[in-house]
């Protein structure tokens, strides 16, 4: 598999690049004593930057690195080998307090809301963690601020007292979200952080992020299974398979002129509603715009 | 792990080092003149600085902790010529008081605190661990409220004044039991527990309470986590749900914790060994700080450390065993 | 609402629910997650739940199963297989769990426990109600391993959950669930990990379960394309309480209600360019009131 990947033209440096990123897991097997070690290889030479105020989204086969990646690139997780820049500056192995100062600039709404939040926290508390670690102090107090973030991702502000286990799986998911927005970060990393969410509370929060990014001028890593909101959200586009990048471009290239067979069988496989039923739906739908 | 392991046995040594390194600061240079205390109260200048010379102590203070480490490792002397006395590796000095050899008397007394330590963790291990649970699963009811009003007691009264109730009923008044002694196992079994079974339970008393509280909290939490759902959902038996998907999450911080909880008091259990007059590693310090025998003290101390910090990474190990995600990362 | 439109007995039915309630106290007074909720659901079928976040879905799914938390009360009919459910006790329903009704959780890494290896998570289920050897469960948990496209189950089956990937995690709650082959499956967004390639292997892996074994299966989720192609018949949910429910070509092709109606509208298209994603709020007046303050 041979990555077809087109240079963006650049004229300053990307807000986040990553190059040549391996990952491998010991893969041990049996028991403590008996183990049989091997080495898997999760992420295979990955290279990717990001751009200032722009979303790269990051679409691929299940198991085929992606959150290893984003694990990489936040420095949750110290990678095999590879290199990671901020604006021009190698950060791959930086002091506590460059990474306290990383941490402030990069923000992950994680896969599985519930293991990310801590179920003995509320909400309030949570969303204002980031804040709390960082020592920031928020002009309108953090009160207001928690109940700014609830609303806008859609959350009923009264619910702040709540504990996670007290929401539903979106809901959690949207907790995640308010809590990475808290600090405006400059970067921020989106691990299926829409997937839970009904396509009205997804619009609400992706029309979120594209204001705020228009607002502030930040960065998003998008990794997402539905490719029409891909389509939505993203700028670039990099396909994964088995680790390794399969194809890398701007939006409208990977959708309209997608140059890898595994890129084609991925975006035909996306499920459509019966056309049919859609046709007929749409005819109703003028039928009752005209009568009102 | 090799690398692992070499890595933790570096800093125990480092913190060893320092551990030393303080208490000899602390007990050594800011007590009094060991000097005029051996040579009591008719003494003369003379007499005071050849004592000096022959303990090493008119020397830099430097010299002295290195000397002291280097007795540890590979034995010292003390004094010149014929009246040198030597004193064999694991030097830790001879007592001021007794002229014994510190060593000697740590290892005299440490079946003692090992006796003490082991049969009260057995105890509050089991009843605080089996009352947390009950608590847990029945928490509201009154199982639950009594067991930890019983465990409130146990953490909010001091050791010693258990220990001082106990002895006046069970030894004076009713007469059910001998007062607290250290005999041999071998020579009578049932004697040797009567004497100990005070002294154990008194020890384990606040450790179980605490163990109790946290087990049923620990426990509660997991009873609330997701994958209980998912077990459950299976049709899995409660009690297999419960002693499989429960207890393994909700007990694995606790072997960290007692892990630590028993190391220190190998270290000696000082009140209790004290209030009951069981001569143990406690006692032998209590009575050092009472008369100020500096080398008996720095003996102790760094004995308990050292357990503590072996503990340490005894128990970071188990820990690793016992939680996968810990473990796969080492 | 379809259901029981024939007036047949309930007995007919894998799963017939009538008037279900969920209510759950809270410090602000006692809130309906779930209200007056009816449906059926026969053998082979599949029932579509689709809806707002927090409208209920997943707790309609612990109801049916037994499983709300402690303090959530239970109001309503849940009959499966023709016998009542609700109210029956823990030692009752835990001979159904897992062998007549099964559910896929919607949070794969929480609903795993940490640490047992996958392996031990599927042959558990399994061993539960089948009364076979070690080794055989295990035989029986590396085929539904493969079934779900796990590659490599021989390595992966001794594998512990944070080891895998949010989509193989996923998959590996399907395994659990399907392994016992139960009548009434109950999928609470079983595909949103996967891509869209491995999605249309495990839906095509679950309608052949189906055909096999008959079993009913409730699929909830957010994705209406995926709903659309899986579900016979489909309930739109809002705010606890159902809206609209019928035929899947009804709902798709005519839907009633302003909230479906708008749903449809909201669904972002490969084919258009918006500069903004349209939300519900915007093709229904008035405005839907947010997910679960209706107290009473
Ligand atoms: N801690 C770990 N130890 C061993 N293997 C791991 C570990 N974490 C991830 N892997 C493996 O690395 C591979 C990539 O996982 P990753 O979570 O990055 O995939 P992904 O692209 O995010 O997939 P999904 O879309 O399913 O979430 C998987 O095969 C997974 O099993
Ligand atoms: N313990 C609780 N106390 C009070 N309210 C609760 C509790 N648990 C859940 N809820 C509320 O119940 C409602 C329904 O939750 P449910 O999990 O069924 O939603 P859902 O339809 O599955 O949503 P999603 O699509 O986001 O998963 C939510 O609004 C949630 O806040
Ligand atoms: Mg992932
Ligand atoms: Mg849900």
């Amino acid at each position: 598999m041979s990555a077809t990947t087109k240079t963006l033209p650049e004229s300053e440096p990307a807000l986040l690049e990553a190059r040549n990123l391996v990952m491998e897991f010991g893969t041990a097997s049996g028991g403590v004593l008996t183990q049989k070690k091997s080495v898997f290889r999760a992420v295979d030479d990955v290279s990717l930057s990001v751009r200032h105020g722009r979303t790269l989204a990051v679409v691929g086969e299940s198991g085929s690195g992606k959150s290893t990646t984003a694990r990489i690139i936040a420095k949750l997780l110290p990678a095999t080998s590879g290199s990671i820049f901020v604006e021009g500056e190698d950060v791959t192995d930086v002091s506590k307090d460059a990474l306290r100062r990383f941490r402030r600039q990069v923000q992950v709404v994680f896969q599985d809301p519930f293991s990310s939040l801590n179920p003995r926290h509320t909400v309030d508390r949570i969303i204002t963690a980031p804040l709390d670690y960082q020592g920031i102090t928020v002009p309108g107090g953090k009160r207001r601020l928690v109940k700014e973030l609830m609303e806008r991702v859609g959350l009923d502000p009264d619910h702040s007292g709540r504990y996670p286990s007290q929401f539903s799986g979106g809901q959690a998911q949207r907790i995640g979200i308010a809590r990475a927005l808290a600090v405006k970060p400059k970067l921020l990393i989106c691990d299926e952080a829409v997937s839970a969410l009904d396509v009205s509370v997804q619009a609400q929060v992706i029309n979120l992020f594209k204001s705020l990014q228009a607002e502030n001028g930040y960065s998003i890593v998008f990794i997402a299974h539905d490719l029409a909101v891909v389509r939505q959200i993203a700028h670039d586009v990099m396909v994964m398979n088995r680790g390794a990048v399969v194809e890398q471009g701007s939006r409208d290239d990977i959708f309209d002129r997608p140059q890898e067979q595994y890129t084609k069988t991925l975006l035909a496989a996306i499920p459509t509603i019966n056309p049919e039923w859609e046709a007929r739906r749409r005819m109703n739908e003028q039928r009752v715009g005209a009568a009102t | 792990m090799v690398s692992y392991f070499l890595r933790r046995l570096f800093s125990v040594a480092v913190i060893l080092f320092f551990v030393s390194f303080l208490t000899f600061v602390i007990f050594f240079q800011l007590s009094p003149d060991p000097a005029v205390m051996i040579c009591g109260k008719t003494c003369t200048p003379e007499r005071i600085e050849q004592i000096r010379e022959q303990l090493g102590v008119n020397q830099p203070f430097l010299t002295q902790f290195f000397t002291f480490l280097g007795g540890i490792f590979a034995g010292r002397s003390y004094g010149a010529g014929e009246a040198a006395i030597h004193c064999a590796a694991p030097c830790l000095g001879f007592s001021f008081q007794t002229s014994q050899s510190v060593m000697d008397m740590i290892v005299s007394r440490l079946p003692v605190s090992i006796t003490i330590a082991a049969g009260a963790a057995v105890l509050w291990l089991l009843i605080g661990v089996s009352a947390g649970l009950i608590s847990a699963i029945k928490s509201g009811t009154w199982w639950d409220k009594g067991a930890m009003m019983f465990a409130l007691g146990g953490i909010s009264l001091p050791n010693y004044f258990i220990a001082l109730v106990l002895q006046y009923v069970l030894v004076v008044q009713l007469q059910i039991l001998p007062f607290p002694s250290t005999p041999d196992f071998a020579e009578d079994p049932l004697f040797w527990f009567q004497s100990y079974i005070m002294p154990w339970s008194v020890l384990a008393f606040g450790y179980a309470s605490m163990y109790a509280r946290l087990t049923r909290a620990n426990v509660l939490d997991t009873l609330g986590e997701n994958f209980m759902r998912t077990a459950r959902a299976k049709g899995l038996p409660p009690l297999l749900v419960l002693r499989r998907h429960a207890l393994r999450p909700s007990l694995t911080p606790i072997v960290t914790l007692f892990g630590m909880d028993f190391a220190g008091l190998l270290g000696g259990a000082l009140i209790t060994e004290t209030v009951f007059g069981l001569n143990g590693v406690g006692k032998l310090a209590a009575d050092s700080i009472g008369k100020n025998d500096q080398p008996v003290i720095m003996g102790v101390t760094l004995m308990a450390a050292l357990f503590v910090v072996v503990a340490n990474v005894v128990v970071d190990l188990l820990y690793a065993f016992l939680d996968p995600r810990v473990r796969i990362k080492a | 609402m379809r259901h029981d439109q024939k007036g047949s007995i309930p007995a007919n039915h894998l799963l017939a629910v009538t008037g279900l309630g969920v209510r759950f106290p809270t410090p602000k007074g006692p809130v309906d997650v779930v209200k007056d909720l009816s449906f059926t659901l026969d053998r082979g079928q599949t029932l579509g739940i689709v809806g707002e976040s927090g409208s209920g879905k997943s707790m309609t799914s612990l109801a049916i199963m037994g499983l709300l938390p402690k303090d959530a009360k239970v109001t309503g009919s849940i009959l499966l297989n023709g016998s009542q459910t609700v109210d029956r006790s823990d030692a009752e329903l835990r001979k159904l769990r897992g062998d007549s009704m099964a559910m896929v959780f919607q949070d794969p890494l929480s609903s795993l426990n940490p640490y047992y290896t996958v392996g031990l998570q599927i042959t558990e289920a399994y061993r539960a109600h089948r009364n076979v050897s070690r080794r055989a469960a295990r035989a029986v948990a590396l085929e539904a391993m493969a079934q779900v496209q796990i590659k490599d189950p021989q390595l992966r089956i001794d594998q512990y959950p944070h080891q895998f990937s949010g989509g193989m995690r996923q998959r590996i709650m399907i395994a659990i669930a399907l392994c016992c082959e139960p009548d009434l499956i109950i999928a609470d967004e079983p595909t949103t990990a996967l891509d869209v390639t491995v999605q249309a292997q495990i839906l095509a892996l679950m309608a052949d379960l189906q055909k096999e074994t008959g079993a009913g299966m409730i699929f909830i989720t957010h994705d209406l394309a995926v709903v659309s192609q899986v579900a016979q018949n489909v309930i739109v949910m809002n705010t606890g309480r159902p809206v609209e429910s019928g035929t899947t070509e009804q709902i798709f092709s005519a839907p009633a209600h302003p909230y479906t109606r708008a749903l449809l509208n909201a669904i972002p298209r490969l084919d258009d360019d918006l500069e903004e994603l349209k939300m519900v709020q915007e093709f229904t007046r008035p405005k839907v009131t947010p997910a679960a303050v209706t107290t009473s």
